[in-house]
């Protein structure tokens, strides 16, 4: 990244927005998390290992993980139609696909881990927040896993690479327009568990686009660690004003 | 003493009961640690429960605190739903009679099953809900964790269906602090309170005593044990406590 891009909120090119996460957010879910990339804000509820229905969707092996994303319709600028569309199911089929390498589902057979994510607001880049929320809430609620996972959208305007575009940038015209890059990885590996692309771009430019991902990665991990470990040390600040 | 206190509680009692900059500090006893996490580094360590080795490293398999006893390093859970494991001390609803014992309720995706052989006395076939009925609450030990369900076993001190008094939840992961190391604190609340309290691991709290008040004023004290999550020698403050309320 030789030359210096300016781009519409003064970020770098490898930079992404100021990062939120927060841990233990709903009480009533067995873990939860915040994480927001600025204005795009998800939170995610992870509950069970619990009873799976209908019975005939057990798996007498393992658990089965099952993740529902949704953007609430106060999400959006014009107000979305409430409930699931294509769109949510198809994000919550990858966000399983994304998280399930990690998680050892074989400890609780016959059970199901419900994950829901929802979009509190969004500003492009929901499914890798939501990613990194549901990475952080499954830590909590004691699910065994290998590792966390990290996610972050790189994206293209024209023929510049960027990190975690925002709706703004997303919807780029000029030259070859914008494309929308979202990956997903284990933080402590080299592997890759979500590759989605929307857009254009030369085959050329995946390693280096990969490459940005995960040092993005690397700093989203770091900021996703600091919260759950926070979440143990302030417990009783948190619970003491109660 | 209605409590068995297994090994396990205690070791995870030794984290939340010990002043709270055992936790807080990075000494490398007893720290938070994150699923990937590398607790130490060296072939002279053992992965207990919670963590694997790779190579040289020993790996953090959940979230939770790590704890390294002699050479076996384990990551003891925190927060979360409660897994049931062998030997802890439930308490449960009965959900349903089968020919060969009851089905109960034990907050788990699964449910305990508690085989007729395991009762104290002779029952007839026919007439099981002679001695548990559906709804009747009670109090007893995990046998065994296998993937085809929970076994439960009433053969122990203090289990076995629970009768009069009153039961309620708290979240499993504050059980530990609420019964105390080796019981300590679920000792002073039943002596402050002249209550009989068994406390499953599952977060089910019964208890029964004498006076309603004493009944409501042990709730309360548990419920604010439960509440007060990290503070260091909570057993003292207690104490405090039962002179003010």
């Amino acid at each position: 990244m030789a030359k210096e891009i300016k781009r519409s909120d003064g970020r770098k090119a490898d930079e992404f927005r100021p990062i939120t996460a927060k841990v233990g957010v709903i009480p009533n879910a067995d873990g939860s998390a915040m994480f927001a990339f600025g204005k795009t804000v998800a939170i995610a509820a992870v509950y069970g290992p619990r009873l799976l229905h209908p019975q005939h969707m057990q798996d007498p092996q393992k658990a089965i993980l099952r993740c529902n994303y949704d953007l609430l319709s106060f999400s959006v600028a014009d107000r979305k139609r409430p409930g699931p569309n294509r769109r949510a199911q198809e994000i919550s089929k990858v966000t399983e696909w994304a998280l399930s390498p990690v998680i050892d589902l074989k400890e609780f057979p016959s059970t199901v881990i419900d994950v829901q994510i929802y979009i509190l607001q969004a500003d492009a880049g929901t499914r890798t927040a939501g990613i990194n929320a549901a990475s952080m809430a499954l830590a909590q609620a004691g699910i065994p896993m290998s590792d966390l996972v990290c996610s972050v959208a790189v994206g293209k305007n024209d023929k510049t690479l960027l990190v975690d575009l925002t709706k703004e940038e997303e919807d780029y015209e000029e030259g070859e327009g914008a494309t929308d890059f979202a990956v997903a990885k284990p933080a402590n590996s080299e592997a890759f568990s979500l590759l989605q692309m929307d857009g254009k771009i030369s085959p050329s430019l995946i390693p280096e686009a990969t490459a940005l991902a995960s040092e993005a990665c690397k700093k989203i991990y770091e900021a996703q660690k600091a919260a759950l470990k926070e979440s143990v040390t302030s417990k009783n600040s948190g619970e003491k004003t109660k | 003493m209605k409590n068995e206190i297994n090994e396990a509680h205690e070791a995870i009692e030794g984290i939340s009961t010990d002043d709270s900059n055992s936790v807080n500090s990075e000494s490398p006893e007893r720290r938070p640690i994150v699923p990937g996490e590398i607790i130490v580094s060296g072939e002279d360590y053992l992965p207990g429960d919670g963590a694997r080795r790779e190579g040289e490293d020993i790996i953090a398999n959940r979230f939770g605190i790590a704890e390294i006893s002699g050479r076996v390093i384990k990551v003891i859970q925190i927060s979360g739903a409660f897994i049931p494991r062998k030997g802890n001390v439930v308490i449960g609803r009965v959900s349903d009679i089968t020919f060969s014992g009851w089905l109960a309720d034990i907050d788990y995706a699964q449910n305990g099953f508690l085989p007729i052989d395991d009762s104290p006395r002779f029952i007839n076939r026919n007439e099981m809900d002679q001695f548990l009925a559906i709804g009747d609450v009670v109090a007893a030990k995990i046998w065994s964790v296998k993937s085809k369900g929970i076994d439960l076993t009433l053969k122990g001190r203090g289990l076995g269906k629970l009768e009069s008094g009153f039961i309620f939840r708290i979240i499993p992961s504050r059980v530990p602090r609420v019964i105390g190391r080796e019981g300590s604190m679920i000792t002073l609340v039943k002596e402050k309170t002249n209550c009989q309290i068994t406390v499953g691991q599952n977060g089910w709290i019964w208890i029964r005593g004498e006076k309603t008040d004493d009944q409501i004023r042990a709730r309360k004290a548990i419920e604010h044990i439960a509440d007060q999550v990290m503070v260091s020698g909570l057993t003292e403050k207690m104490e405090e406590w039962f002179e003010n309320n």
